[in-house]
């Protein structure tokens, strides 16, 4: 394109020399297509002459000949536009640049700041954070951020957890799709891939309506690295390798991009891992095999484009043998065993129990510019989420069989227009429509956990921001319909148990014997809303106050489990009387950022009316024994904690960050601590930088995880083993711990435009012996254990 | 492209995907494959015929606790052969879950027995996995056995059985691991 202008430019360049009458005038103005605003400084070159445009954007060009002409019009952050013009024809002109090419290529420099909503609290981590955590899972990442912690199931399970609230109240937007992946069981963690994310910002509450009213935790929005609208190549190559585990990871990304605005983007990843090990003993089967791809492709131009997007995400992960046990006897002797009962040599196999989850996801998206109006976004997804479970069953052949087989299938439609052309005042509003179904395959032979179900949703909302001086208002509401229509079997007698007979006999559509079929049907109405304010002073402070109203539907788990989780050794019950829970949070935010010094304090009030817990009430007696019942249910809570962060670089070489989270959540009523906490924790961080160096930055980092003294009341049970009744200590706290972390960076050039990053991270320096609280096989097995880490980062 | 021709074709497209994957039809129930109702142990001496039975009509995830009967006394001082029976009642005709599943895998599996509270009673072993072909093993199953009454007492009775236990083992549970796939307690009487 460029020499074709060039010829052209010549061209008419010539044609000059040859024209008569050369009296012609042009004149206009240049304006910036985004907002209409008039550009000053705006150059206007032809043949050899250039000009600029005044204040008011105008220009007039006098002195020219009777025939065509190439002008450049161009603009500081603009991209270049040439536009032929016959002057025997035309005499005025106003020309149009993209202004906001930040908005296409869309880079984000690290540490910029985050941008989801003005007034809540919001945390970005960048691509550098991001690759050291390439062969980890997203909930590990996130735990970087203060407020964010994780509800594991051994280590390769993690799910992440903003200020106490995890599973359905926090919403995952992988590259602009609401994640549907089964996040209702506490041992599903996100089928995602960090390796696809450019960044991920993490808004904790539910301001950032746009994503969904009902992310009463918040909402975790994960970017792309995005293709800039230039002739460019770009690859990214992580090679991951850890001795806790013996394996590792590769990544591999690779960004071609076109002026025009074309790009094609491909990326690949794959990690495998072994049984991991804790300080004295190798935790058996919890090897993990993951593979992920993605391809994306289209046109990015400013004024429309479109892009297909497809990923592609499997994992293979064990679930620690000595996990699965047999009855609540087993699980006493779990808990007063020091070790676990089971403990084999390393192995790369992976054997049952273990999980298999595969995740497809389609994306088609369009966009389109108006002039001095916005923008119009339309996008259709698609996602397949596939989930197997495999247990520990009486027989070899049944073994090869899932004891759970649920597919899970979504399609959504988002639209949305985003009035910004006005400098002060941006509006944004949208609708979503989503149909979702859930198959559960009866061939497991074991009864199922979660319904076939199908679902609908309808969501329209309407946000704004309006920009006064150094204050930001922004505000927002929403509308949300959910309507669940399920085919779930009862037992006779647990329907009669939870005393459905009375009050759901009309949900009866069939009786199988034992059992029947019913049709649960229920539909929903959530209204959320927020307000909130941004503001900026004395040039280095920020404070920021937020409202937010979130109502949730509850899912199918909280509705319709029923049955026997046997890899968790616990039934599981829902209940179909369970309502939606209603959030009301209050969050502030005060910062100062300075270069030599910075902190943050961030205290929140949530208050959540009839919160939906999952906990361990009694047990139920069988031929195997007998088990832990959990059951939903619904009562008042609110929570009330604090995030806080300081740094310092008082000398340029050294850096110290310091931060600390602490949530309590009750039970209004009565004051009964909620189960699943995070105990408060305290981050101290050591970091020596220099430039010089290779780029060097090296790092000890201290992490102290008080013990959780506020829990809920252990239960007492009856142990069939010893005919009576002992306390179970279900819900006891492990203690406090304290790690030690370092990390150490440089970065050596290759060429002229590529270079390799070489990492080294050791976790748990002092092999230090610790359990969690919020890991679900704390019971029965320690953390793991010294972890080296070892990493390459090539670009190119 | 223009939007509207866009729109549309991403609209046709995700009616088309959702009208193939929706039907009506209803599910098909689950009948669990390993499910286990009733355990019965019969101990014989001669014509003295003593029946343990227990039955779980809901199974394992069901609300409804096992029913444990015993059908009399046990003589003093006397041997009585064991046998025990697994059952699925919750099919019919009945699953023989002895046959079909637990003698096919003897070598997975173990019954233990243990008499607390002051029941005079003592166990023994009487099978092996090698009476279970082609198993060829030596180790101990229990779905025959020996128990040998001592005088006049009552207690409970414990009959357990494990799923891949350590094996051979020291004949306690502790020492034998493994997952629980019934444990259930009898109350005796020898007179």
């Amino acid at each position: 394109m460029n020499k074709y202008t060039l010829t052209l430019v010549f061209f008419f360049g010539i044609t000059v020399l040859f024209a008569q009458d050369c009296n012609k005038t042009l004149s206009g103005s240049v304006i910036d297509f985004h907002d209409g605003v008039p550009l000053e400084g705006a150059t206007i070159t032809y043949n050899s002459t250039t000009m600029l445009t005044d204040a008011s954007g105008k220009y007039t060009i006098s002195g020219l000949c009777a025939t065509s002409y190439a002008f450049t019009i161009s603009h500081e952050d603009c991209n270049s536009q040439v536009v032929t013009i016959d002057l025997s024809k035309v005499s005025k002109k106003d020309f149009y640049l993209e202004h906001h090419l930040n908005e296409l290529q869309e880079v984000k420099v690290a540490g910029a700041k985050p941008n989801q909503t003005s007034s809540s609290q919001e945390e970005t981590i960048s691509k550098s954070i991001l690759e050291k955590y390439s062969s980890a899972s997203l909930g590990d990442a996130l735990r970087e951020i203060t407020g964010v912690s994780s509800l594991n199931t051994g280590s390769t399970i993690v799910k992440p957890v903003i200020q106490g609230l995890t599973g359905s109240r926090v919403l995952i937007m992988n590259n602009g799709v609401r994640m549907q992946d089964m996040e209702w069981g506490d041992e599903h963690a996100p089928n995602v891939d960090i390796n696809t994310a450019g960044n991920v910002t993490v808004v904790k509450g539910a301001a950032a309506l746009r994503y969904g009213g009902d992310a009463i935790g918040g909402v975790i929005v994960m970017e792309p690295s995005r293709a800039p609208a230039k002739d460019t190549l770009i690859g990214k190559t992580v090679v991951t390798g850890a001795s806790n585990g013996r394996g590792g990871s590769i990544t591999s990304e690779i960004i071609k991009g076109y002026e025009s605005g074309w790009f094609i983007k491909g990326q690949g990843t794959l990690k495998r891992f072994g049984d991991v090990e804790a300080p004295d003993y190798i935790l058996s089967n919890t090897g993990l095999f993951e593979k992920g791809a993605s391809l994306g492709f289209g046109v990015n131009k400013f004024t429309h484009g479109w892009d297909v997007f497809y990923s592609f995400f499997d994992s293979e992960i064990g679930v620690l043998t000595a996990s699965h046990i047999g009855n609540v006897d087993d699980l006493i002797e779990s808990i007063n065993s020091s070790q676990p009962t089971v403990i084999r040599d390393f192995t790369y196999d992976i054997d049952n129990p273990k999980q298999e989850v595969t995740h497809h996801l389609g994306r088609l998206r369009y966009f389109k510019r108006f002039e001095k109006l916005g923008k119009l976004t339309a996008q259709y997804d698609f996602q397949h989420n596939q989930r197997f479970e495999f247990d520990i069953r009486q027989t070899a052949a049944l073994r090869k069989i899932p004891s759970i087989d649920l597919e899970l299938t979504t399609h959504s439609f988002t639209s949305d227009f985003k009035f910004d052309s006005k400098s002060d005042v941006t509006l944004d509003t949208g609708i979503v429509l989503r149909y979702q179904e859930n198959f559960a395959d009866p061939s497991t032979g074991v009864r199922r956990l979660i319904p076939d179900y199908n679902k609908y949703d309808a969501g329209v909302f309407f946000t704004g921001e309006y920009i006064i001086n150094d204050v930001v208002l922004d505000a927002g509401i929403r509308y949300d319909y959910n309507q669940i229509d399920a085919k779930k079997f009862y037992q006779k007698t647990r329907w009669t148990e939870r005393g459905y007979d009375a009050e759901f006999s009309d949900l009866i559509i069939g009786d199988f014997g034992s059992q029947w079929l019913t049709n649960p049907k229920f539909d929903y109405h959530s209204f959320s809303g927020t307000v909130g304010l941004n503001y900026q002073f004395k040039d280095d402070y920020v404070l920021r106050a937020n409202y937010a109203l979130s109502q949730r539907a509850p899912n199918p788990s909280e509705l319709f489990s029923d049955g026997l989780h046997h890899s968790a050794a616990r039934i599981e019950l829902g209940d179909l009387r369970i309502d939606q829970e209603t959030s009301h949070k209050l969050s502030f935010s005060l910062q100062k950022n300075s270069e030599a010094w910075g902190w943050e304090i961030a205290p929140y009030f949530n208050l959540i009316n009839d919160y939906i817990l999952l906990e361990p009430t009694n047990i139920e007696l069988s031929l195997r024994g007998a088990f832990p019942v959990w059951e939903y249910r619904q009562s008042d809570a609110r929570f009330l904690g604090l995030d806080a962060k300081l740094y310092t670089q008082l000398h340029s070489n050294w850096r110290t960050d310091h931060n600390f989270s602490i949530v309590k959540g009750k039970e209004t009523d009565d004051d009964t601590p909620l189960i699943n906490i995070p105990a408060p924790n305290f981050n101290n961080k050591l970091t020596f930088q220099k430039e010089d160096w290779l780029g060097l930055q090296m790092s000890v980092e201290s992490e102290y995880v008080f013990r959780q003294n506020e829990f809920p009341p252990n239960i007492e049970v009856f142990s069939p083993q010893i005919r009576q009744d002992v306390l179970l200590e279900i819900n006891t706290p492990p203690s406090a711990y304290h790690l030690l972390h370092a990390n150490a960076d440089i970065l050596l050039p290759l060429g002229k435009n590529s270079a390799v990053k070489i990492g080294a991270t050791i976790n748990n320096i002092l092999n230090k012996n610790y359990r969690n609280y919020l890991n679900r096989q704390r019971y029965f097995a320690d953390e793991v254990g010294r972890n080296f880490i070892l990493r390459l980062t090539f670009n190119y | 492209m223009n939007t509207r021709k866009f729109l549309s074709i991403l609209f046709l497209a995700g009616t088309l995907f959702v009208s193939c994957s929706d039907d009506d039809d209803n599910p098909a129930p689950v009948n669990p494959e390993e499910l286990i109702t009733t355990m019965t142990v019969t101990l014989t001496a001669g014509t003295d015929v003593v029946t343990l039975r227990v039955f779980d009509e809901d199974g394992g995830d069901g609300p409804v606790a096992p029913v444990a009967t015993v059908s009399g006394n046990l003589a003093a001082n006397t041997t009585y052969t064991g046998s025990i029976g697994i059952l699925n009642e919750t099919v019919n005709p009945a699953d023989n879950v002895r046959e079909d599943d637990i003698e096919p895998e003897a070598d997975e599996h173990q019954f233990f027995y243990e008499a607390a509270g002051g029941l005079n009673v003592v166990t023994t072993y009487t099978d092996t996995e090698a009476d279970y072909p082609p198993l060829t093993g030596t180790n101990p199953v229990g779905l025959e056995f020996e128990l040998e009454t001592g005088d006049a007492s009552t207690g409970t009775f414990t009959v357990t059985l494990r799923h891949e236990p350590t094996k051979p083992n020291d004949g306690t549970l502790a020492g034998a691991g493994g997952d629980t796939d019934i444990a259930q307690a009898f109350t005796l009487t020898i007179e």
